[in-house]
């Protein structure tokens, strides 16, 4: 029966770490704006020619800008 | 207008327009214009060319040139302060709404604006609702300079007099907090209830008293925080003296929650918290369903969002200065450049000007004026740069003075109109009396049962069924509307669409396409030659009717006109390749002192002195409008109300039927009141319109509905808007707004059908809470069910999208 309870206070709390999960998400404003989010994960971190400016570039956690990116490209 | 057909067709590489004979080549690449070239060489020297790969042609036409100082004014500290959202020692942080941001290509150029100037730090971008939040050092650059950036690769930042008074938009999470926290109390509260439903055995009571117990907590954030969705509501409703369809679902609430603690407490049973917190669960999600806001529209704009937020004056040393709008004053001297709008009444000092004020009267063809004569407010010049001296402040001036009124400020009062209202009262009456006979009965009876029965019955009929149909056919019909680009501000105005009786039009821009009038020449035939001819001479000026008889006239730029004279108000003269040739009024061409009243806008031209004729202009009126009026005309009373002069009369009342009341010189002012007057004849009316012009009776009508040709557009404040091309199907978003009302009443009969079933259970006094948490959410899932079919199944049948 003990078990039981175990049990049942381990699902209500899984539950409610996903209300919280929810309750942040929207909180944070994921659900502000729709329409960017899914395009932006579609495009490069950088174009190809900035990827030759500086070959062993750590990625780019975000798609949003990373400050560290200004790279100057010499144009011919 | 006439179609020009170019044998060639090249496409701008940037912006896809067509780049006519002539393309401007850089690169291999063509391109319509020199602003367009502009921006591919900037992108191209920063190895940003992936913009033109990601969609084609993603760039607008930079045809239209942005003046070089228009952003000067951000360099003053004062006007650009509440521009700014926050800002320390080194970071700006500044939010643009940039209109032309379309495609996925703008979305990733203006995320990489920092690639185009060292001191922007990033830039995020909010596609829905256009807008670029941009954090720059402003040690290195400055908020003038990220503007201009802006604008030289196309995205003209819009600044309004709107962003001086603007709050923080603060957008209300709170019912998506609600409607978790009840979603997740619902469902765990239904779990833990389970085990009482098919019954535990003696010997597991400390079982069943931990469930209860859990379930009582969980209940807690439903009673005390979800429902008070519904307790604000009624308790606003109950202040103003008026009992709405809130009121009897929180008595139900609070009868169930009590009584559920009784039993638990008691010992006498395990409650009806499922239940509870099913049906606010349910009611929250109709509610968040049917509010649903489309944050690219605003429905709000007054002539603030219009008005640019700074102009240029000129200071007694005759230095240029800019100038924030609410900070004119009355003898300031401001410089108006072209295409600027006048802020406020002044009188001309210098300069040619031609004032459209489409934007204020409705009226389609800008007029003339001369030094020393008075222009007001809210026109917009055309043309040259032209000086005014302020002779009223802009808070003074005639249309913010008609934006002021006191009929147009207060809001119109909701939610307390729908019939929903009306019937829930019924309801409440007749489920009170119900459980006063059941309770009277069960007195007489067995007294014991009393209380069960008359709490059994509030709890089983509350009209949470009436909400729940009422809110989810609202929603729905709310977005089949949107598909077809038909965006209503809240589910009231439905209502207010189904039971209209009168429908008013505005003339220009809403039944007329404003910008294309079809031109007409009778009189001699023209050789082509001469036609050209006439274009060419007619492209010399900035007159809209001069642009248009060179819109008609088409190619035409390699011939040289010489001697070029333009007497404003009259005409123009010039000499093209030896024909002398003038385009003016009668009497300019004629040189005859007669002044002919003729409604009907008409240039006349003539050959070395000689008339040939003359070119007749007309609106034209959108495309398949007939239609649509024959539709409306048996239905309903059409009144157009035109700011515009009688020349389309004829026109008009082909177009409208006899019947239709059209009215001609219509002011502002005028419409409003109009409107008003039959409002007090108890007519409810529906008003189209487009411009300022039209933005009182817009918002006098019962239901206002601005039509734009796109909803990036600019719109007055309204209940509803409209896309042009979407206005032809007005007719049947009617007949779907009708349905709406019986969809909802379809649905509420059937839900009645449980409440019969809940009641019997009631009124004997055996209503189990099994019973009660099958009923409650099978009467919920079935009115969200038959509420989304009946709608898609009326739109679907009515040919909407």
């Amino acid at each position: 029966m003990s078990v039981l309870i175990l049990l049942l206070i381990a699902s209500i709390t899984i539950a409610a770490i996903f209300l919280v999960a929810f309750l942040w998400s929207v909180k944070s404003g994921q659900y502000d704006d729709e329409v960017s989010p899914p395009m932006r994960m579609l495009f490069d971190d950088a174009t190809p020619k900035e990827k030759e400016a500086s070959p062993p570039k750590i990625p780019a956690a975000s798609g949003i800008s990373v400050l560290t990116n200004k790279i100057k490209i010499h144009q011919p | 207008m006439q179609v020009q057909n170019y044998e060639t067709s090249v496409k701008c590489f940037h912006c896809g327009d067509d780049c006519g004979k002539h393309p401007v080549r850089k690169m291999g690449k063509n391109f319509c214009c020199d602003g367009c070239r502009m921006v591919y060489e900037i992108l191209n020297q920063n190895g940003l060319c992936d913009y033109y790969s990601i969609s084609q042609n993603p760039g607008l036409s930079r045809k239209i040139k942005v003046r070089e100082n228009k952003f000067a004014f951000l360099d003053e500290e004062a006007i650009a302060q509440p521009l700014i959202s926050f800002k320390d020692a080194t970071q700006t942080h500044v939010t643009f709404y940039l209109p032309q941001m379309h495609c996925s290509s703008c979305l990733w150029l203006l995320e990489n604006l920092h690639r185009l100037d060292e001191g922007i730090i990033t830039s995020k971008i909010n596609f829905a609702k256009k807008e670029a939040t941009v954090i720059f050092n402003h040690n290195v650059t400055s908020l003038r300079k990220v503007a201009e950036l802006l604008t030289s690769i196309g995205y003209e930042p819009y600044i309004s007099l709107k962003n001086l008074s603007e709050r923080k938009t603060f957008v209300d999470k709170s019912k998506t907090y609600k409607l978790g926290i009840a979603g997740f109390c619902f469902a765990n509260i239904m779990m833990l209830s389970f085990p009482d439903y098919f019954g535990l055995s003696s010997n597991e009571q400390q079982l069943q008293f931990v469930f209860r117990t859990i379930s009582i907590i969980l209940s807690l954030p439903v009673f005390f925080y979800s429902a008070t969705e519904f307790y604000n509501s009624a308790w606003k409703s109950l202040k103003h003296g008026f009992l709405n369809i809130d009121a009897p679902i929180v008595l139900a609430i609070f009868v169930t929650f009590i009584r559920s603690l009784y039993e638990i407490f008691s010992g006498t049973g395990s409650g009806y918290l499922d239940s509870m917190s099913g049906i606010v669960f349910f009611m929250l999600v109709g509610r968040v369903l049917q509010n649903k806001t489309y944050e690219q529209l605003s429905f709000e704009r007054d002539f603030t969002a219009y008005f640019p937020i700074a102009v240029t004056r000129i200071t007694k040393q005759n230095e240029e200065e800019p100038i924030a709008l609410p900070a004119i004053q009355l003898n300031d001297t401001l410089l108006i450049h072209n295409e600027e709008l006048i802020p406020a009444d002044g009188i001309i000092t210098r300069g040619k000007s031609l004032i459209d004020y489409s934007f204020v009267t409705g009226e389609s063809v800008p007029i003339q004026k001369e030094i020393g004569e008075i222009v007001y407010a809210g026109g917009k010049q055309v043309g040259g740069n032209i000086e005014i001296l302020v002779i009223k402040e802009v808070s003074q001036s005639y249309l913010t003075g008609l934006w002021n009124k006191d009929e147009l400020k207060k809001d119109k009062q909701y939610n307390e109109k729908s019939f929903v209202h009306l019937l829930s009262r019924y309801f409440t009456w007749m489920v009170l009396s119900v459980s006063f006979i059941a309770g009277i009965y069960w007195f007489n009876h067995d007294a014991a049962v009393m209380w069960n029965a008359v709490t059994a019955v509030l709890i089983v009929a509350c009209p949470c069924a009436l909400l729940l149909s009422n809110t989810f056919t609202n929603g729905n019909v709310l977005r089949v509307l949107s598909r077809n680009q038909f965006y209503l501000r809240n589910a009231q105005t439905i209502e207010e669409l189904a039971s209209a009786n009168v429908i008013v039009f505005d003339k220009t821009g809403t039944l007329t396409n404003g910008n294309y009038p079809d031109i007409f020449f009778d009189g001699q035939p023209l050789s082509n030659d001469l036609k050209i001819k006439i274009g060419a001479l007619a492209r010399q000026s900035a007159h809209p009717m001069s642009r248009a008889i060179a819109n008609w006239a088409g190619e035409g730029n390699h011939l040289q006109v010489n001697t070029f004279k333009e007497v404003s108000g009259f005409g123009i003269e010039g000499l093209v390749e030896d024909d002398f040739i003038a385009l003016g009024s009668l009497a300019y061409i004629t040189s005859s002192k007669t002044i002919l009243h003729n409604f009907e806008t008409a240039v006349y031209v003539s050959l070395q002195g000689k008339l040939l004729g003359r070119f007749t202009f007309q609106n034209h009126y959108r495309n398949n409008l007939e239609g649509l009026i024959n539709k409306l005309k048996n239905k309903y009373q059409l009144i157009v109300l035109s700011g515009d002069n009688e020349g389309e009369r004829n026109n008009l009342t082909k177009l409208m039927g006899n019947e239709a009341d059209i009215r001609f010189h219509q002011m502002p002012e005028d419409k409003l009141h109009f409107i008003k007057r039959l409002q007090q004849q108890g007519k409810k009316v529906i008003m189209i319109g487009d411009g300022l012009n039209d933005a009182g009776a817009l918002k006098q009508a019962d239901a206002g509905i601005a039509i734009t040709e796109d909803t990036n557009n600019f719109t007055p404040a309204s209940d509803a808007i409209l896309e042009a091309g979407s206005l032809t199907l007005l007719y049947t978003f009617i007949r779907l707004c009708k349905a709406n009302k019986r969809i909802v009443l379809a649905a509420f009969i059937i839900s009645i059908l449980y409440n019969f079933i809940g009641i019997y259970f009631a009124v004997t006094g055996a209503l189990s809470p099994m019973i009660a948490a099958i009923l409650m959410p099978c009467s919920s899932i079935s009115i969200v069910l038959i509420t989304f079919g009946f709608t898609n199944f009326s739109a679907w049948r009515m040919k909407l999208k």
